[in-house]
């Protein structure tokens, strides 16, 4: 009966301060809810679009994640190098369309340094097959040349032009500087929303010339220096002895998995090659426990919303048990009053719930550029996905059903209270 | 409020109403060896012989707690259904309708005035005077029939019942003094002209100068359209005032409970 809703807006209206606070909870929890989901879609989307168009990445024996992780992701770092022989070798293999030698190992203020060579502008892919594109400047041609990626350049305000010191390692501080070969910086790039953003690019002549550099002028150095040459077993020449990994793109893709066996099995060196869209999808599962964990955690705070609901109609109808007996004495049946109470709360979850959208869309309209900056992760504009409709379609029957237990009592009461509930 | 000294023209219906008269109208309600227990098994805590009453009379049904009344005005509202015997209201049979039925007939012919607050708070003045008319077509179109629309008829009525002062149908009815909250309930207990009127305790709230006038603004509206009313009080000062009184003590052949106990029945 159309009455009965305009009873329970009438009604809800007359109790504005709770009903607003209830609404104002459910729709904190499904922005909350929804922005996890959100950006759980978009980790995951800009997660697997780090690398594209590679088909195998190849380093020292490991585990294919963690050469995932070093090599694309820059995190953490390879314990074993690789001869620039094997490099050589599988670049000529008949299969290969084209191969990028990267070197890892250095950093600047925190962020890292990649050696390679101009072949990572040509071939390297990222997202739906899009390549690093210069938005200042131009590529290294020399040896003391760089390259900047977006937020290196943004962090640090570096311009074309400016001169950069390298250090040794991957910590914000580094246990010595390579202060005698200051790099220029001669390009900028795009920003790309993967660690590209974070990688200081030099050519890889740069990197070994480095190394030589310091090592010959050994005696300046403090006795830590020592230390690190043991470890650092550099023997640099005019090409380069050691690279951490390097990249293959294949003329057919569906060469890989054999190629991939034959570098595994590679009997000069011991190599790990890794499929970069098979091992993303290992690394996703490993760390989606993490995701799930936080979706599941979103989803409580809907359920305790919703309670919340529940708390508000509950304690609401024991003072309402005489406004139910006037509505029976006026000809209310038991069913209307159900239809009440079930009313008020599909009203406040749905306003709940389009306030809590609403609110969402506003704050990634404001937050997307903050969210890019700071977390890397570009949110493309706003808009419901399929998997949130699902949700707020949940959180909806969710918020009727809830009626139905205040609804079921009052129900309940009005056959027993008839009209004669004295209070 | 001083209006209600001025009554002169209710006086003639406060007169003893004869016998004759009486037996001559049509028997609006008629009960026969009715009896009412919570359980099945439980002694009933209403049991009458014999009842009726005529169309358009005025009774007093007076009675302590625990006689029996509110159980009484729950079979005739439908609302509680007799173990045993007839329970005939408007030619009709309560005991052989279902609980929507009872509902509907409840809606279309029976109004109420309660003791206190039989307000909801959250309408107006107005609205809650046509709230009976959004249960009920009947009593919808017959309001429709006196007034021209709801709006109007519910003005008419609380015009009728000296609560027309523009002032008082905009405030919130909580902030109604009680004599005011009550002429409102009993203009929405007549809209529609429901053919019976059920008051409990309507005036027990009031203070004593307040009682009567609002008992005969009660009546006027009554008579003028020939309304049955059923005047439920423990107080037996007011009962001068009626056609007829009802000792439920005397009719109640059921033992009377030692306590009144809260029930819940089923």
């Amino acid at each position: 009966m159309m009455s009965i809703y305009a009873l329970a807006i009438k009604s809800l209206l007359n109790r504005k301060l709770t009903v607003l606070l209830t609404v104002a909870v459910i729709s904190l929890s499904v922005t909350l809810l929804l922005g996890v989901e959100r950006i759980r879609h978009e980790a995951r989307n800009s997660f697997t679009s780090t690398i594209s168009g590679t088909d195998l990445i190849v380093g020292a024996r490991s585990n294919r994640i963690a050469l995932l992780l070093s090599s694309i992701f820059h995190i953490g770092s390879a314990e074993n190098s690789i001869s620039w022989e094997s490099f050589e070798e599988y670049s000529e293999n008949p299969q290969v369309r084209w191969a990028i030698p990267l070197s890892l190992g250095d950093s600047h203020r925190g962020f890292r340094v990649l050696g390679t060579n101009d072949d990572y502008f040509n071939y390297f892919r990222y997202g739906q097959d899009r390549s690093p594109q210069l938005s200042a400047g131009q590529r290294f041609a020399a040896d003391n040349e760089l390259v900047l990626g977006a937020e290196v350049a943004e962090k640090l305000s570096y311009k074309i032009g400016d001169r950069v010191v390298v250090s040794h390692g991957a910590g914000e501080f580094s246990f010595r500087d390579h202060d005698e070969n200051p790099f220029t910086v001669v390009g900028i790039l795009a920003p790309t929303g993967t660690p590209v953003d974070r990688t200081l690019i030099v050519d890889l002549s740069g990197i070994d010339k480095i190394h030589a550099d310091s090592t010959l002028e050994g005696s300046d150095h403090d006795s830590f220096d020592l230390f690190i040459k043991g470890v650092d077993k550099h023997d640099h020449g005019d090409e380069p002895e050691q690279i951490t990994a390097f990249l293959l793109g294949l003329k057919s893709r569906g060469a890989a998995l054999g190629l991939q066996r034959t570098i595994n099995t590679y009997d000069k060196e011991p190599l790990t090659a890794a499929m970069p869209g098979v091992t993303l999808q290992e690394l996703w599962e490993a760390i989606g426990v993490a995701e799930n964990a936080l979706l599941a955690v979103a989803c409580f705070v809907v359920v305790v919303g919703l309670f919340g609901l529940l708390v508000t109609l509950l304690t609401s109808i024991n003072e309402r048990r005489r406004e139910m007996a006037i509505l029976r004495s006026v000809g209310a049946r038991p069913h209307h009053l159900f239809g009440l109470m079930v009313g008020e709360a599909t009203l406040v979850t749905l306003s709940g719930v389009a306030v809590g959208v609403a609110l969402l869309q506003l704050l990634l309209l404001v937050g997307q550029s903050l969210i890019a900056s700071r977390f890397g992760l570009y949110i493309q504009g706003v808009g419901l996905s399929f998997n949130q409709l699902l949700l707020i379609l949940l959180i909806c029957g969710c918020g009727v059903l809830i009626g139905f237990i205040p609804g079921y009592r009052v129900y309940r009461y009005s056959l027993a209270d008839g009209m004669t509930v004295k209070l | 409020m001083s209006a209600f000294t001025k009554s002169g023209k209710i006086n003639p219906l406060l007169g003893p109403v004869h016998i004759d008269s009486i037996g001559a109208a049509q028997t609006i309600i008629n009960i026969t060896n009715l009896q009412f227990a919570w359980h099945r098994d439980a002694l009933p805590v209403l049991d009458i012989a014999q009842l009726n009453i005529a169309q358009g009379e005025r009774v007093f049904i007076e009675g302590p707690s625990g006689s029996g009344k509110s159980t009484l005005l729950n079979l005739l509202a439908g609302v509680a259904t007799p173990n045993h015997g007839k329970l005939m209201v408007l030619g009709q049979n309560l005991n052989e309708m279902n609980g929507a039925e009872r509902d509907r007939f409840r809606a279309d012919h029976v109004g109420f005035i309660f003791q206190l607050f039989n307000l909801i708070p959250y309408l107006s003045v107005v609205e809650n005077v046509t709230l009976p008319c959004r249960f009920s077509r009947l009593r919808r179109d017959k309001a429709i029939q006196n007034g021209f629309n709801l709006q109007a008829e519910a003005m008419r009525l609380l015009t009728h019942l000296e609560m027309n002062d523009p002032d008082l149908l905009d405030k919130p009815v909580s902030e109604l003094s009680v004599g005011q909250q009550q002429r409102v309930a009993a203009a929405r207990a007549l809209v529609g002209s429901p053919d019976l009127l059920i008051a409990d305790e309507p005036t027990s709230s009031l203070d004593a100068n307040l009682r009567e006038s609002f008992i005969r603004l009660l009546f006027d509206e009554c008579a003028s359209r020939g309304t049955t009313l059923i005047f439920v009080s423990h107080d037996p000062s007011l009962e001068k005032l009626f056609d007829r009184t009802v000792r439920l003590t005397d009719i109640n052949r059921a033992e009377r409970p030692a306590i009144h106990v809260l029930r819940r029945g089923k």
